[in-house]
């Protein structure tokens, strides 16, 4: 690919087709009689003009930021994890498993690490059998884990309504953990900033994501293991030229993915529902895909993008209860513009800026 | 006279800073078998994509007998009675040869009709031209060379007066090479036309009438073949470029170093490529590997770096044995691998020369104990490799894909020489560089040689191999056709190159 300058390439061309996105979502306001003004002020006071809302955008944001992690941490390998979704519902029963067993005897900051290693252990499992399928196999990852997605829904729905559900309760879910195992809200925290949550789950996991971030960009970056990914990614020829086993680092990857993507499970899980419950993830395993392209696989990126998506969901939300004529349905609609546009067309604009700002000079044999 | 049933008028054809065909002049005289000789790389497969209508020629003029075309893609080539054979078949595996000859000429939604037509046809092909398939037969389970069949057969279909053959033997076995030929004398014989695109010297002169020979995207000469030999073939092909005088002192070989045995391997088709080869090379020599490319000196590199598991055989470095072991492994048996393709396999081009200056040397604890990369010493390695070979710039940050030719080539040797490794194998170490460098590399090749190394040293370019190596090994079709010494007249070692000539070793 031609090169294009920095700012172009990581701030123009996203900024440029989240416009075009919202361009559309606007007309398509517009042809069901309402003001896309209006919407737009009803979707950023959601988001951002009230704490709770604040609160509940950081709260998707995290999970948005976990999964986005999980499919750029693939990315780098040139796998595409679509599984996500799956890993991170798996990750959800490690999590929830670890609460059921252990909140009766001890405090949240004792259960929680046990709760993420069995998020991410079982999210592992979920990314790695299909990383392994692909390497040794030549089964192809895309398939795998969609395949997986779906095995991951029917073992859940089985495991929940067979094994975890409360005998005698109409609804499908595991008991509710004992308050010992409920992750404290940041309520405290936000309030320094001035700001009451009130109910929104924002909790501990949104700080652990950051984190997750910064281990991300150092595995990356600066481990010798994240230089071999990037190698492989990138030129797999050389990679075995290099002594690089591409068996190896195509199951890392995908266990390292599952591992994170299994990690947003400790949110919904133990930060806001406070059991195991049907399709933990919600969507955001998909949503993490979307993130991970318009974030350009970048950890900075993946939070910006990932705080993007928080926004139109929280804002979404409002939307909908703000102007009944916008359905929620609608809202899904503006979602999915913004991911076609930011995450699947990315390089629309590509050419027309090629035009404007690649550097002059000889071109290169292709 | 008639005219000729293809004839290029300065057909030039540049990509980016390649300039793949440059002022072509051919003519193909209906009813002949026209070869088309050359290294890789010379620009056969570029001139006949263009005459396919794949590429579009910058410049220059076709004549199809004699009324000037224009082609834009297969489909003029096709109405214009072209018909290609590739290299990679381009059939659908799980169908009949019926369905893949009637692929895309169908002739209506339905296709009872064409499919009945289709096979009249085909009887009537197998007569005519003894190309015998079974129509109903599924194409992936035949054999390579009823596939190439098939390939023939649909451009036939396609009503092709002018076949073209892109290296139509490399999947062969003998044997299906000599039937194919027979078919193609045949198509010649019933008055079609036929462009055989190869680097093999006897393949030519088995069959063609006319042959054409390529270098450097140029076409450097036409013969009739009866008048010509595959010693002049192959001067024309490998060039008499000026000697470049490289100074060294004789030889002071030591102990066996690298050591091959009846070396075997099998490509992913199944095919031979190294037919049992045995070698030696001593500390402080150079044993240079001379062949028209594609005879297995790839194949030989790889096997010895690791890459390629042979099938047979074995590799000893410093006398213990090495075959089967993976690339980390043989580096750390101080075995250093310059691949001959810096692009696809030495280099990550789209990284920053840094990371490139530890490329295979990334676990060495020198650039970080633990699992995290020590950055500045990574820096600092790649900054040392940049000045002892003046890599220019000498920017580590750069990427790699940003600097020419022959500073990619210095930054892939400095960081394999400057490993002071016992022995090192090197392909083409001076592909795609400029004079100025040229020099510098050979320079320090011999340095190494004269510091007590093994170097194994593979090249297309015969005068590179002849200056630089101590003793030459001529490789044909996989085996290896003789030992000669560095002074041997150019022309013997041509025609060993040509696989005509056995060696006297």
């Amino acid at each position: 690919m031609t090169p294009l300058p920095r700012w172009v390439e990581y701030g123009l061309m996203p900024v440029l087709n989240l416009a075009l996105a919202f361009l559309l979502a606007g007309l398509v306001v517009l042809l069901i009689g309402e003001s896309p003004l209006e919407a737009v002020r009803h979707i950023i006071y959601g988001a951002f003009g009230y704490g709770e809302g604040i609160g509940f955008t950081l709260y998707y944001s995290t999970n948005f930021i976990l999964t986005g992690l999980a499919v750029a941490v693939a990315f780098h390998a040139a796998q595409f994890n679509i599984g996500a979704e799956g890993q991170a519902y798996l990750g959800g029963l490690g999590a929830g498993l670890a609460c059921l067993a252990l909140d009766r005897h001890l405090p949240w900051w004792a259960i929680l690490p046990f709760a993420m290693l069995g998020a991410m252990v079982f999210g592992m499992v979920w990314g790695a059998i299909p990383g392994w399928l692909q390497a040794r196999r030549g089964a192809h990852v895309v398939i795998t884990t969609i395949m997986f997605n779906f095995l991951a829904a029917s073992l859940m729905g089985y495991l929940i309504v067979n094994h975890l559900k409360v005998p005698g309760n109409a609804s499908v879910q595991s008991r509710t953990f004992e308050p010992g195992a409920r992750l404290p809200k940041l309520e405290e925290t936000m309030r320094l900033l001035g700001l009451d949550i009130g109910g929104a789950p924002l909790n501990i996991t949104f700080p652990i994501a950051l984190l997750a971030c910064l281990a991300v960009w150092i595995l990356i970056w600066r481990s010798k293991l994240g230089y071999e990914i990037r190698v492989f990614g990138a030129n797999p020829t050389a990679a075995r030229y290099a002594g690089i086993r591409g068996v190896r680092i195509t199951v890392t990857v995908m266990a390292i993915s599952g591992a994170l993507a299994g990690l947003m499970a400790v949110n919904p899980v133990m930060g806001e529902q406070n059991r195991i419950f049907l399709d933990i993830p919600g969507g955001a395993g998909f949503v993490g895909i979307a993130v991970a392209l318009m974030g350009r696989a970048h950890p900075l990126g993946i939070v910006l993008a990932a705080l993007l998506f928080g926004v139109l969901y929280q804002g979404g939300a409002e939307l909908a209860f703000e102007m009944p004529s916008i359905t929620r349905d609608m809202v899904v609609l503006i979602q999915g513009l913004a991911i076609l546009f930011a995450g699947a067309m990315e390089q629309l604009f590509r050419p027309a800026l090629l035009q404007l700002f690649a550097p002059r000079g000889p071109g290169r044999a292709g | 006279m008639a005219a000729p049933a293809i004839e290029l008028i300065g057909i030039d054809k540049r990509f980016g800073p390649v300039h793949a065909n440059r002022n072509i002049h051919l003519r193909v005289e209906g009813g002949t078998i026209h070869g088309i000789v050359g290294e890789n790389g010379a620009g056969k497969s570029t001139l006949m994509s263009i005459l396919y209508g794949f590429y579009q020629a910058d410049a220059g003029e076709i004549r199809v007998n004699g009324r000037p075309v224009r082609i834009r893609d297969s489909q003029d080539a096709i109405r214009l009675g072209i018909g290609m054979v590739h290299q990679h078949f381009m059939l659908v595996e799980p169908f009949t040869v019926l369905e893949n000859v009637m692929l895309g000429v169908e002739g209506g939604a339905l296709l009872a009709r064409g499919r009945a037509r289709a096979r009249a046809e085909l009887q009537r092909l197998e007569a005519d031209y003894e190309l015998r398939v079974d129509p109903d037969a599924v194409v992936g389970d035949l054999p390579v060379g009823l596939q190439q069949r098939v390939e023939i057969l649909k451009a036939l279909y396609r009503g092709a007066e002018i076949l073209i053959l892109d290296e139509p033997t490399g999947v062969l076995t003998p044997e299906e090479a000599d039937h194919l030929f027979r078919i193609l004398a045949r198509l010649r014989d019933e008055g079609k036309t036929v462009i055989l695109i190869t680097h093999k010297l006897r393949e030519i002169l088995a069959i063609t009438d006319r042959v054409s020979v390529m270098r450097q995207g140029e076409i450097v000469a036409t013969r009739e073949t009866a008048a010509t030999g595959a010693e002049e073939l192959a001067e024309l092909m490998v060039g008499r470029r000026v000697l470049l005088r490289v100074e060294k002192g004789p030889a002071r070989p030591g102990p066996v170093r690298l050591g091959v045995r009846d070396l075997r391997v099998v490509d992913a088709q199944g095919v031979e490529r190294l037919r049992g080869v045995s070698l030696d090379v001593r500390a402080g020599e150079i044993v240079g590997i001379a062949g028209v490319s594609g005879n297995g000196q790839s194949e030989l590199l790889e096997a010895i770096a690791g890459i390629r598991a042979p099938a047979a055989g074995r590799i000893e470095i410093a006398g213990s044995a090495a075959q089967g072991l993976d690339p980390a492994r043989m580096r750390a048996l101080r075995l250093a691998h310059v691949p001959e393709d810096r692009h696809r396999m030495g280099l990550v081009t789209r990284f920053e020369a840094r990371e490139n200056a530890v490329l295979g040397y990334h676990n060495d604890p020198r650039y970080g104990r633990g699992a995290l990369i020590d950055r500045a010493a990574v820096l600092a390695e790649c900054r040392r490799q940049m000045e002892s070979f003046d890599v220019r710039p000498p920017d580590p940050f750069l990427k790699v894909a940003n600097f020419s030719g022959g500073n990619q080539q210095k930054i892939v040797l400095a960081r394999e020489i400057g490993r002071d490794p016992e022995v090192l194998i090197v392909g083409q170490p001076t592909r795609g560089v400029d004079v100025g460098a040229i020099e510098q590399i050979h320079r320090r090749l011999i340095a190494l040689r004269d510091a007590g190394k093994a170097i194994l040293l593979v090249s297309v370019e015969l005068d590179e191999i002849r200056s630089l190596a101590d003793r030459i090994l001529v490789m044909f079709d996989g085996r290896i056709m003789g030992e000669v010494p560095p002074d041997t007249d150019e022309a013997r070692i041509g025609l060993m190159m040509a696989g005509v000539a056995e060696g006297a070793a």
